[in-house]
């Protein structure tokens, strides 16, 4: 009872909680952006409606989700030092630089810009509008860029050496810390999963209003958009997944190992799909394996060796001294799987949906009669899916809303808690890294109080969305459709009621 | 000046931005209650700071930032030392910006009035709080040779802190209420007039005290000059105030809190965090800070990014100018 409470581990599920809680929103925001920024080019360029009402729809939705995903934000930034003070005081000086980075470049970007966005629309000429989200967009990727930058350090540590004197990391190379492999591949990792976050959320929304055959013309726009931008970061999160992987099996051979729940070196070695028995002691009473896998995701080939748990725990063991060095298997060895195995999911049903709605079925002119007429799937040219098929495709959909952000979860998840019994791998321990001052109920205090709100805030979220998503996009007022030329709107309006207003 | 003093220098003036700026927004959440009468009138206030309070309240991410890149033990001590005060400043925090975002999202008026007790009271709260925590870094608190703080909350709550505390939240409301004048039309901006000039002397009154405490406690020759300019804007604001030249209120209230801050980072140099105990435990520039190299890749950053970021921001103030009254309140939606 007295180690399940030890600061450390009430640290560690406060940390888990808020982290996991904010990157459920993160990868929204990031995707809702760009896309929302996407369709308002889309409607500056061409002028069309439904590219205003799309805008303006997702436009909400973002709305909703990046609010929480900057509050808490907030607490990301000052936990450190709550409950980690003498982790920061060890790695401060190379872990506060990004961190700064980003409060001074990205986050003011997006947070100027996006006050500007959502007040603008009578107050800015529609390019200017645009523009600002695209900057919104930027914002969140150099955001991302920043905080996965100091991530990635901790996962491989570069640019530093250790001072003796001081007693701390001491930053050497920052252009290091900012290019190394790792921190390249896990922002391409990142993005690509973010996109495919969004996509997904996009499908599964529009996929709700078809199957109620509601709001055709603009839905039908966004599911394509959808479709394809969750096909391709679908296929890019995969290539880029692949890529870390084999960086982490060079960096990190003990969290690969741990999740394949790989015990001893084998060469070659499999890919487990799926075990029953006891991962955590060696296997396994049922097992399917892919063979040679593994040792292509290592080192793309069938036949290379690669090193077991055991192996890994002894090489450490030489390096650091006496300890166990292995991390909780279980939750690295399932949650690698949840986190292909959903991610991987709503991209195939992402493929299916683009393959059944192919521009020369979908719209065939055999198949529709105008705009606004509800969607048939199509399964061939001059056969329908029928009405049934169509609506379970569209339920499978919106339930694929979801699927990506349990994926981006594990993803996180397996990452932190695969480096353990390390927060800086190889470097500094996780309990070296507790603030020494702060009591037990201190922190049992901030994590309780985070966890409740957080729980009230996600009903709040959940229902507020579900609200949005329900009404639909709305019709366009006259505001709408004569945006002002002049910065700051025209002075001949200025008793005009505001476009937008909280 | 070496670089740590520079940064020393940067981190005060990230605290005076988030000051001046947030300052006012504050203000205005606290305002809804005392100025507003209604609920159009409510909706008039928030949305003088809705385009804004948000990029506001990054200047104190990148306060907290560059404290962590440039004296992580400043960082390290002072979050982990005053840990329960910042967790409730962040709930607030939390609370707020959705509170702001979520407030029109419905219809009910249940729904609404509830996130409009949450917009005053997570207002109040860290106005008065920041001025607590300041009071105390200013006034030194328990730390270790380890640099670990050892007091518990209450040593936080003393009487120089808890003056503190009641002058930011003042001094806050003052500035809420001058820039509530300055950004609307009609009967709201005239009461909210006369409300700064109520307001703006209960600060003076508090302010004198804990500047004058200060300035007798730890002050030198440079402290009193930042007192004086303080106490002088102070009084410029509501005689500006009076004349109805709201411009010149709200620079002049700005230059208080500018100056006030000035006053209590002239006083702690060089540390950054005394100490109680014994002296020689003190938190300073030198002995927090992060090394050279840090320090020199941060100050390149900070001088190309500043500017930048404070040109963009100041055009939103350009773009979002015009004065608003309950007539320009549409639905929300």
């Amino acid at each position: 009872m007295e180690l399940a409470l030890a600061p450390e581990t009430m640290a560690r599920w406060q940390f888990g909680i808020t982290t996991v809680y904010h990157f459920l929103f993160v990868p929204l925001t990031i995707s809702l952006a760009a896309l929302v920024a996407g369709l308002e080019t889309a409607w500056v360029r061409t002028g069309k409606q439904k590219y205003l009402k799309a805008t303006k729809f997702w436009g909400k939705l973002f709305l909703i989700n990046i609010a929480m995903g900057v509050v808490t934000g907030i607490v990301q930034e000052f936990q450190f030092g709550m409950n980690w003070s003498d982790y920061s005081r060890f790695v401060g000086d190379i872990f506060g630089a990004p961190l700064a980075f980003e409060a001074l470049i990205a986050f003011f970007f997006e947070s100027t810009f996006i006050g500007l966005w959502i007040f603008g629309w009578d107050k800015l000429p529609k390019k200017l509008h645009c523009f600002c989200m695209w900057m919104v967009s930027i914002g969140t990727v150099l955001s991302a860029y920043f905080i996965l930058a100091a991530n990635s350090w901790m996962q491989h540590p570069v640019g530093y050496k250790y001072n003796r004197a001081t007693g701390r990391a001491e930053l050497t190379d920052f252009w290091k810390v900012l290019t190394q492999d790792t921190t390249l591949v896990v922002v391409f990792h990142t993005l690509t999963a973010a996109f495919l976050t969004g996509a997904a959320f996009m499908v599964g929304v529009s996929a709700y209003h078809l199957m109620r055959k509601k709001h055709i013309k603009v839905m039908r726009t966004s599911l394509r958009l959808g479709l394809v931008t969750l096909v391709v970061a679908g296929l890019l999160t995969a290539v880029s997944g692949d890529s870390l992987g084999k960086v982490m099996f060079k960096q990190q051979p003990m969290k690969m190992a741990s999740a394949e729940a790989l015990w001893d070196k084998a060469a070659p070695a499999p890919f487990s799909v799926f075990s029953y028995g006891d991962v955590a002691k060696g296997h396994n009473k049922v097992a399917i394996e892919i063979p040679g896998l593994l040792s292509f995701l290592a080192h793309n080939d069938f036949s290379s060796p690669v090193p077991g748990i055991n192996d890994v725990n002894k090489s450490e063991q030489q390096k650091f001294g006496p300890g166990d060095y292995r991390p909780n298997i279980p939750v690295t060895y399932w949650g690698f799987r949840w986190m292909i195995g959903f991610g991987m999911t709503s991209f195939a049903i992402g493929l299916a949906g683009l393959w059944l709605t192919r521009k020369k079925f979908w719209l065939a002119p055999g198949l529709r009669t105008g705009d606004e007429e509800p969607p048939h799937l199509a399964l061939t040219k001059n056969r329908t899916l029928g009405a049934r098929l169509t609506k379970w495709y569209w339920r499978l959909a919106f339930v694929t809303l979801g699927f990506p952000l349990i994926a981006n979860s594990w993803g996180w998840i397996f990452t932190e808690m695969g480096r353990q019994p390390w927060v800086v791998y190889g470097v500094l321990r996780t309990r070296d890294a507790v603030s020494p001052g702060v009591t037990q109920g201190e922190v049992i205090t901030s994590l309780v109080v985070f966890t409740t709100l957080y729980a009230i805030l996600a009903v709040v979220e959940v229902k507020l969305l579900a609200k949005y998503i329900k009404a639909g996009p709305q019709e366009l007022s006259e505001s709408d459709l004569n945006p002002p030329t002049k910065i700051g709107g025209d002075p001949t309006d200025a008793d005009r009621p505001m476009a937008f207003s909280y | 000046m070496q670089l740590h003093d520079i940064w020393f220098v940067i981190i005060a003036f990230l605290w005076t931005g988030y000051f001046f700026l947030e300052g006012f927004d504050f203000g205005i959440g606290v305002l809804t209650k005392l100025l507003a009468r209604n609920r159009s009138e409510k909706r008039v206030l928030i949305n003088t700071i809705g385009p804004v309070w948000d990029g506001n309240e990054v200047w104190l991410l990148s306060a907290g930032g560059a404290t962590f890149a440039a004296f992580p033990e400043w960082y390290a001590t002072l979050f982990s030392g005053f840990y329960l005060p910042l967790l409730l400043i962040l709930v607030c925090l939390i609370v707020r910006g959705v509170a702001f975002e979520y407030r029109a999202k419905r219809p009910e008026e249940r729904w609404q009035r509830n996130w409009e007790h949450a917009i005053f009271w997570t207002s109040l709260l860290p106005a008065v709080l920041w001025g607590v925590a300041f009071g105390n870094i200013v006034h030194g608190v328990k730390i270790d040779a380890h640099k670990e703080y050892v007091g518990g909350v209450l040593d936080l709550l003393n009487p120089y802190a808890i003056l503190g505390g009641l002058v930011t939240l003042a001094l806050f409301t003052f500035h809420g209420a001058v820039f509530a004048s300055l950004k609307t039309v009609g009967d709201i901006r005239e009461r909210a007039r006369r409300m700064a000039g109520v307001l703006g002397l209960i600060t003076a009154v508090l302010a004198v005290a804990f500047l004058g405490w200060t300035q007798a406690d730890k002050g030198d020759a440079g402290s009193l000059v930042a007192m004086i300019v303080a106490v002088v804007a102070l009084v410029a604001a509501l005689g500006a105030n009076r004349l109805g030249r709201e411009g010149w209120a709200f620079a002049f209230s700005g230059i208080t809190i500018a100056a006030a801050v000035a006053m209590l980072f002239l006083t702690l140099f060089p540390n950054v965090m005394p100490s109680t105990l014994n002296e020689s435990w003190s938190l300073t520039v030198t002995n927090a800070s992060s090394s050279p190299y840090t320090l020199k890749i941060m100050t390149w950053c900070a001088a190309i990014a500043a500017p930048i970021v404070m040109l963009y921001q100041g055009w939103t103030y350009w773009v979002f100018r015009k004065r608003i009254g309950t007539q320009h309140i549409a639905e929300a939606h």
